[in-house]
């Protein structure tokens, strides 16, 4: 059986992995049997016209560049285009089983567009007929309990929205009511299992692989990829899925290739800046408190007003002037600093011109870290009680996480790299927030994630040794 | 009869022992569960009974501050679309030696429908909660649509 399996691996020996983005196509070629990048290349893409052209055209220069004789073995794909994967998730107590959802379907490389609790009403579904979801998971009661709030909600979507397809991952003893209204008004779904079983029990990925299943069925179809299916197969996974696959198998490695250990992954692009982490689940040490909801053990989030360009200017909102100054190396006055950031988020293409402008990337592109990562990991509260001090934490205790590894333009192409990853790390001044505190830093150069991500999925060893062996340790002093 | 039940130990309390031996014995007795352990918010037990439709709240309370934790705790119930549900509190609810009689009455003024004090047999309670629900489902077979808690004060 492993011999056959192996053989069944060795009968691949090239493959590219397709990332389709909303603007550029990415393709990275690999050898499998040297674990090599053979070449990477991109072209615009096209969406709305036709996504097949961008793809194309990045194809003839790959075939440019690389001494490839007929066709690759085969080809794996994942896509962001379009705006990515538009999601509303729907629960009932919005700190339990909606905050759940939402975790479910971030983790699934979702856009979260908004989070509802409770019953839907009527401006409910007005708003969610305005934000054009792809996808709605529905959530809501633990196994056995609340059944009231799911079968309304069921039965709200089956009348007003069921051109939507729907992921059902709520009070399972609720499923065959929601069943029969979504069968009775035709609307497309999947039943998972509840993203919440019991009280603060969390149980995400049975929705995840759903959202995936709805997304290949349905979404890749009404983004209008489906048309080249043929030229690359199916498209596997939204984009964001794919980096959080790559990463985490980076942290856990495989049977037979060793992994990371816990570690947090940054991508900062132009209108979000992700942030991935494994594991860290453990509460801190003896004294201390768990409350709230546990969180995913694979943990993405998405901070929509973070970011280098379409977000630029929300960036300098959240941050501030005084943050910003405080990573550049020059001096620049309040008015520069907000007209920068206006400038560059109406021009979203816009390229580092000189010395200057790049500093001034380097630093928004540290708040961006620094805040993403604050929004990320978990805090610690000290509570006096007349049994004496008692620490509560809420969320993920990331301090002791080996690696920070970063992805993304501006820290790629940095002159120090290290200087913004640093930004993600805890600072003397706050020892409230529960960042790694003295990580080894790693550099997606190649910008291979989304396509170890895919790989990871057919050949895994093969997945963790290329990643190794493509990241780039930097250890440069800031 | 609906047996889901949400415990927790209430405020800035950490008395996590009688929280356990609580648990085992109303699981035990049938009921099911969900313990939201100590040091537990009003919000947090009330989310809880929501997600989960629980029938009754039984809060707990040993370092003496209890009064202060459980004041208006029926009227969030109340404001969060629980009018019905059973709440229960016990333990060491108030500090020094005060009347027992006095105690009980105040912690039922402010909405508690059962209220114990220190020392007392689980399967007391079990045996008043078993009632008090029994009591809830044939009020609402009855179609009576008033607020069975004060029905039953």
């Amino acid at each position: 059986m492993r011999t056959l399996a192996r053989q069944g691996e060795n009968a691949v020996n090239t493959l590219l992995c397709v990332d389709i983005g909303s603007t550029y196509t990415k393709l990275t070629a690999f050898d499998l049997a040297k674990e090599e990048v053979i070449g990477t290349a991109r072209a615009v893409s096209t969406v709305g016209t036709d996504v097949e052209e961008g793809y194309k055209q990045a194809l003839n220069m790959m075939r440019a560049v690389t001494v490839l004789a007929g066709e690759f073995d085969e080809i794996l794909a994942c896509s962001s285009a379009a705006g990515g994967l538009k999601m509303v998730a729907i629960g009932l107590v919005p700190e339990l089983t909606a905050q759940a959802a939402k975790q479910a379907a971030l983790g699934a490389g979702a856009r979260v567009l908004e989070t509802f609790g409770f019953e839907l009403d009527r401006y409910d579904i007005e708003s969610i007929l305005e934000m054009r979801p792809d996808i709605i998971l529905l959530a809501g009661g633990t196994d056995g309990g609340n059944k009231e709030a799911l079968i309304h909600n069921a039965g709200m979507i089956a009348n007003y929205l069921q051109h939507i397809p729907v992921v059902v991952a709520g009070n399972k003893k609720a499923r065959e009511e929601v069943e029969k209204v979504f069968r009775s008004k035709g609307v497309y779904y999947r039943i998972s299992e509840n993203v919440m079983p019991e009280l603060n029990r969390l149980n995400v990925e049975p929705a995840r692989e759903s959202i995936r299943q709805l997304f290949i069925e349905r979404i890749v179809h009404a983004k209008g990829m489906s048309g080249f299916e043929h030229a690359i197969g199916r498209v596997a996974m939204p984009t964001p899925a794919a980096v959080l696959n790559a990463v985490r198998c980076l942290a856990e490695g495989t049977e037979r290739e060793g992994g990371l250990g816990a570690l947090v992954a940054l991508d900062v692009g132009g209108a979000t800046t992700d942030v991935y982490s494994i594991g860290g689940n453990e509460v801190m040490g003896a004294g201390a408190i768990l409350r709230g909801l546990p969180e995913p053990y694979a943990k993405r989030t998405v901070e929509g007003d973070l970011g280098m360009r379409v977000s630029a200017h929300a960036l300098w909102a959240a941050a501030g002037n005084k943050m910003i100054r405080e990573y550049y190396p020059g001096t620049i006055s309040d008015y520069d600093i907000e007209e920068r950031c206006r400038y560059l988020s109406c021009h979203t293409a816009a390229l580092p011109a000189d010395k200057m402008e790049k500093d001034f990337d380097e630093a928004l592109g540290c708040a961006a870290i620094r805040l993403a990562m604050d929004r990320h990991a978990g805090s610690i509260e000290e509570r006096y009680t007349p049994a004496g001090l008692v620490y509560i934490q809420h969320g993920k205790d990331l301090r002791r996480v080996q690696y920070l590894l970063g992805s993304g333009g501006v820290i790629v192409n940095a002159d120090n790299p290290t200087k913004l990853l640093k930004a993600a790390l805890a600072r003397e001044d706050e020892d409230r927030v529960l960042k790694p505190v003295r990580p080894r830093f790693l550099i997606d150069g190649a910008y291979i994630l989304p396509a170890i991500g895919l790989m990871a999925g057919r050949f895994p060893d093969k997945a963790v040794r290329i990643l190794k062996k493509y990241l780039i340790e930097c250890c440069g002093e800031s | 009869m609906n047996k889901t039940i949400v415990l927790g130990v209430i405020g800035a309390d950490c008395h996590a022992v009688g929280n356990k031996i609580l648990e085992m014995a109303l699981s035990a007795a049938g009921f099911k569960v969900f313990n939201i352990g100590v040091m537990s918010s009003q919000e947090e037990f009330i989310n809880a009974a929501i997600e989960t439709s629980a029938g009754a709240i039984l809060v707990s309370s040993l370092y003496g501050h209890g009064e202060l934790d459980c004041r208006g705790f029926r009227q969030k119930c109340t404001e969060a679309g629980l009018e019905r549900i059973l709440l229960y509190v016990g333990g060491n609810l108030v500090v020094g030696k005060q009347d027992w009689a006095s105690v009980e009455h105040k912690f039922k003024d402010m909405g508690f429908d059962r209220v114990y004090p220190p020392g007392t047999n689980p399967a007391t309670a079990i045996k008043d909660l078993e009632e008090d629900l029994q009591k809830l489902e044939d009020a609402g077979k009855a179609g009576r649509e008033c607020s069975e808690h004060v029905a039953l004060r």
